[in-house]
């Protein structure tokens, strides 16, 4: 079965913008949590670009939140950008859309939290 | 991909059961694998435009259904790689009716509940989405042999 999510990492400065294209479910949430612990490690600021991702369920928020906790603990920043309405629904669910930073464009100089 | 090629994809034993109420639409048997989540995906998101129901309402319905295969997978099966799904579709009026079939040991659902919101966590989200997508969600009787049987209850709109 051909793969369903595909990820591209942008480095700018101290921000890595993740790029994300296609469906992030319990099959490759795990490659999400890992990418996203992986650029926090190296101490930078992470953000999100959601603008290709046709579906996400409740794994793959888990991960942005494991992401989020930890970008909290190291003091760097972590948002979201151009979220779909699909994914959006899922945020307002978990009552994430009051935690995570969500931005409407992809910039990596953000002010964030 | 159609509800049919969905099923005809199915991976593990695909046989419909001998008899099949009229009001069925599909009932699908999957391995209990998360790489066949995006076939169920694909088979209820068929189900719902199929019906008229609305994206929005599409949308949520392959929510609730895929978050239930997840919690099967996760948590009935224990990720362990043999255990069996299956999803009986049928429409009954102007509701789409969903049950979602496992044959692990039977849980207890008033331990399966939605984790309070103001415990930032990763986990316990799933539950919280079955419940906000569908009109009704409840566990039934299952048929003789199975473990779990969760119903799920959306409303054509």
């Amino acid at each position: 079965m051909g793969r369903m999510l595909e990820m591209r990492r942008d480095r700018h400065a101290n921000t890595t913008i993740l790029s994300l294209s296609g469906e992030v479910d319990l099959h490759v949430s795990g490659e999400l949590r890992q990418a996203l612990l992986d650029e926090l490690s190296q101490d930078r600021d992470v953000l999100i670009d959601m603008e290709g991702v046709g579906y996400i369920d409740s794994s793959g928020i888990a991960s942005m939140i494991e992401g989020f906790q930890r970008a909290r603990k190291a003091g760097r920043r972590f948002a979201l950008a151009r979220v779909p309405e699909s994914a959006m629904r899922v945020l307002r669910i978990a009552q994430l859309d009051r935690v995570f930073l969500l931005l409407d464009t992809p910039d990596p100089d953000f002010e964030g939290r | 991909m159609t509800a049919s090629k969905a099923f005809a994809a199915a991976d593990g034993d695909s046989r419909p059961s001998p008899t099949m109420a009229s009001d069925t639409v599909f009932e699908l048997h999957l391995a209990a694998r998360s790489r066949t989540l995006k076939i169920v995906r694909a088979a209820v998101t068929a189900l719902g435009e199929d019906a008229g129901c609305s994206l929005k309402a599409t949308e949520e319905l392959v929510s609730a259904v895929d978050e239930a295969c997840q919690n099967v997978i996760r948590h009935a099966y224990k990720k362990e790689c043999d255990g069996r799904i299956v999803i009986k579709a049928s429409c009954e009026g102007d509701r789409l009716v969903l049950r979602v079939v496992d044959f692990a040991e039977p849980v207890d659902p008033e331990k399966i509940r939605p984790r309070p919101l103001d415990e930032l966590r990763p986990g316990g989200i799933g539950t919280r989405v079955i419940r906000a997508c569908v009109d009704e969600v409840a566990f039934e009787t299952p048929q003789q042999g199975a473990g779990n049987c969760l119903r799920l209850i959306k409303r054509i709109s």
